[in-house]
């Protein structure tokens, strides 16, 4: 069924004690998972809004991440601790824990045969699982800082990793060579004045033809500390790394925490910062989104669920919110 | 120059000036006042101890929640981890490691409540000791330092601040101490302007022109001799002898490995320049690193900042203790504030003057000292509330300064330090 994101409307929402950081969608629908800022991750059952919490990490966990049979939720966190835990358990409790990263963990992402698990983090190092025990298999060097996101090629055959410089390598999975590098430098920005780098590539999505990067985050950072910067998408021809078109939301200021493309056609970017949050929607050629839904707080992540009907945000009010990108039900 | 913090306040712009002025006025800084405390012979006591400050300001408001006083596991604590340091039972943030080793060299303040939350107000108390009001205008820590603690023979300034940037100069920060006693900044660690002779003008040119001076000044003098023509004179013969110490200032001198220790960026190379300028006797310097001010992704930041900051700062407390200079140099972090328990909607922090930290070391201080406390997640002070007036006495108490006493000025006592506050006793030894 077609959807209509310019009929979007907020389905259910549910309260948390704490400000939510994470999101992801159970493929099978059942749940949707949260992280906050007490270190715990919340399973929130679908439609009832029901609440469970998992609790393993010492840290805020960043990332969330379901394998696509819906069985097992892989987290990491600040505490550089990636967790598998089962996600309908009643108790849940971690299947394992392994030690992944000096320092925090920003994403998490799983390949798309099922069998590699692949992590990044503010250790400068990307680095490569084997989903089915845990086992460290490779190692990624190159990124000279943080590095926020990480995204396995639809294909496979590569892994794509986003740093806070605004570079974006693309590594060969086979043997774990750099084949090359996109610069979405517009993304990064360093301030003499108050002596801070910012920005860097907070989210990266393939369109659905495999022909599109699309890096987002934020530029026109004026005042870093301060919160005063815009959100932007650059997207990037796959094959001849040309900027294709720069996407913008004219009048908002924030970042872009994630972006996924819709087989619709349509890019989906979640935006929180000082004028509030946002589900923003652009046309995949287009400089301007076509469409934008004010939320009713600051939005922090978002997911797509798999019938992509609807989309989960989790907000700083402690809010975790699902939108249906299609016109009420009467 | 275009603001530097986050909120963009009128104060930020007005500390941040610098009033030039040349190098002349400058030399005056070195000319020691001792002489005019109201007991001389605790001045040549001082003298000889040769007692020296560094403070590291934390331009912002450093987190105390990302340093000295982390929460971890609480509403307020953040993601960054609680790590132990070499001193047992004492933790600060994993954002710290190298100055975890070297914690048994310092002591924290953590129960400071200056209740000030603004920028230029925060820090104007935290560096002079006393609240801003109307009509009255106090001595930075520096200048009271190089007045108190420079001797007479001395040829460098007493009163440095290592900038990130801004420019040099002098700064409008000696009060009723008067300008001889105003900072010299050192831009960016470069040396202070005009303290190196002309290119265009040949040493045995410039030999000429002084000694012609000299003449001209001896005739002077021979029958209007003044305190001030004697000044004016001192200052030139001190401008001279610091053209002829400029190898101070230069970095290039301190071995490769050094630099490498200290890391090859700005604020490590403020750092070595701190330790060269206390090995040279200068009486205070200051190093600031630029900026804590994190209301937006304060984490982030304060993983950027602190971690910069981290391996120089604990490299030059190490060296400091390592070559015996620590008995006899006081070495402080510290800001204008702290910065908010409560985490904002842009995984900020805001200002906090309400319960916040400060460390320092050396001299008198006690080593591995923890003092005061707040309360579970770092909302309040739940013991031993200190401000910016006893933190003042302490840090002069610290170095041999009796803070009690007054500074003779023309004929007027003004006391050294808030005489309504004092040290705080059971950190100095």
């Amino acid at each position: 069924m077609p959807t209509d994101p310019t009929q979007s409307h907020i389905t259910f929402q549910w309260a948390y004690c704490s400000p939510l950081i994470s999101c992801r969608f159970d493929p099978k629908q059942r749940y949707v998972f949260s992280s906050a800022e007490d270190n715990s991750i919340q399973r929130w059952s679908v439609p009832s809004g029901e609440k469970i919490s998992f609790t393993a990490h010492d840290s805020w966990v960043f990332a969330l991440e379901v394998t696509s049979d819906g069985e097992t939720l892989l987290s990491g966190g600040g505490d550089g601790r990636l967790v598998w835990w089962l996600t309908s358990a009643e108790k849940p409790e971690p299947i394992r824990i392994v030690d992944a990263h000096h320092g925090w963990i920003r994403a998490v992402a799983i390949s798309p045969d099922g069998k590699t698990v692949a992590t990044v983090g503010n250790d400068k190092l990307v680095k490569l699982w084997n989903f089915a025990d845990g086992s460290l298999l490779r190692t990624l060097t190159g990124h000279e800082d943080q590095i926020y996101s990480v995204l396995f090629h639809p294909q496979g055959q590569f892994l794509l990793s986003g740093d806070l410089l605004g570079f974006v390598f693309q590594w060969d999975l086979a043997n774990g060579s750099l084949v090359r590098k996109f610069e979405a430098k517009d993304l990064h920005s360093y301030n003499g004045g108050q002596g801070v780098h910012f920005g860097g590539v907070r989210t990266m999505a393939m369109s659905p033809d495999g022909k599109f990067l699309a890096c987002g985050g934020l530029y026109k950072a004026e005042n870093p500390l301060g919160a005063v910067h815009e959100p932007l998408v650059m997207v990037f021809e796959w094959d001849s790394q040309k900027l294709a078109v720069s996407q913008i939301a004219e009048g908002l200021k924030g970042t872009l925490w994630r972006l996924l493309y819709h087989p619709d056609g349509y890019l989906i970017g979640a935006c929180g910062g000082s004028t509030g949050g946002f589900l923003l929607f652009w046309k995949l050629d287009q400089p301007k989104d076509f469409h934008r839904l004010k939320l009713p707080h600051l939005t922090r992540d978002l997911d797509l669920s798999a019938d992509k009907l609807q989309v989960a945000t989790t907000h700083f009010d402690r809010h975790l919110r699902v939108t249906t990108l299609d016109a009420k039900k009467a | 120059m275009k603001c530097s913090y986050a909120c963009q306040s009128e104060e930020h712009r007005i500390a941040r000036r610098t009033f030039l002025g040349g190098l002349v006025a400058g030399a005056g800084a070195v000319v020691g006042g001792l002489g005019t405390l109201t007991q001389p012979a605790l001045g040549e006591q001082l003298a000889k101890s040769q007692k020296r400050i560094i403070v590291i300001n934390m331009h912002g408001g450093l987190s105390q929640l990302e340093s000295w006083d982390p929460k971890p596991g609480t509403d307020t604590g953040g993601p960054f981890r609680a790590i132990a340091t070499s001193v047992p039972g004492l933790h600060i943030s994993e954002l710290l490691p190298e100055t975890a080793k070297i914690m048994h060299h310092l002591a924290v303040v953590r129960s400071i409540n200056t209740a000030e939350n603004d920028h230029g107000k925060g820090a104007y108390m935290m560096v002079t000791g006393r609240r801003q009001t109307p009509g009255a205008v106090f001595p930075e820590i520096g200048a009271v330092a190089a007045k108190a603690l420079s001797t007479e023979s001395s040829s460098l300034p007493g009163h440095i601040r290592i900038t990130p940037g801004g420019g040099g100069g002098r700064g409008n920060d000696s009060a009723y101490l008067g300008p001889k006693y105003a900072s010299i900044a050192l831009d960016n660690g470069k040396a202070p302007e005009n303290s190196s002779r002309l290119a265009s003008l040949s040493e045995l040119s410039d030999q000429e022109r002084q000694a012609f001076r000299r003449k001209a000044n001896d005739h002077f003098m021979s029958r209007r001799r003044t305190a001030m023509t004697d000044a004016y004179t001192s200052n030139y013969e001190q401008a001279l002898l610091l053209m002829q110490q400029n190898h101070v200032f230069d970095l290039s001198k301190e071995p490769e490995q050094d630099h490498v220790r200290y890391g090859k960026h700005d604020f490590g190379r403020h750092c070595l320049l701190a330790r060269r300028l206390i090995e040279n006797n200068v009486s205070f310097v200051q190093v600031s690193h630029s900026n804590y001010d994190t209301h937006n992704e304060n984490f982030n930041f304060h993983f950027e900042q602190v971690g910069e900051f981290d391996g120089p700062f604990a490299t030059l407390v190490a060296d400091l203790a390592d070559r015996g200079l620590l008995q006899n140099t006081l070495i402080v972090v510290l800001s204008e504030f702290g910065r908010t328990p409560t985490i904002n909607q842009y995984y900020g922090r805001d200002h906090w003057g309400t319960a916040w930290s400060v460390v320092m070391g050396g001299c008198r201080v006690h080593p591995g000292a923890v003092y005061g406390k707040t309360n579970a997640n770092g909302t309040a002070v739940s013991d031993l509330q200190v401000d910016h007036a006893q933190l003042f006495h302490t840090y002069l108490q610290a170095v041999d300064v009796d803070s009690s006493q007054s500074f003779d000025i023309a004929g007027r006592q003004l006391p050294i330090a808030d005489p309504a506050s004092g040290p705080i006793k059971d950190l100095l030894a």
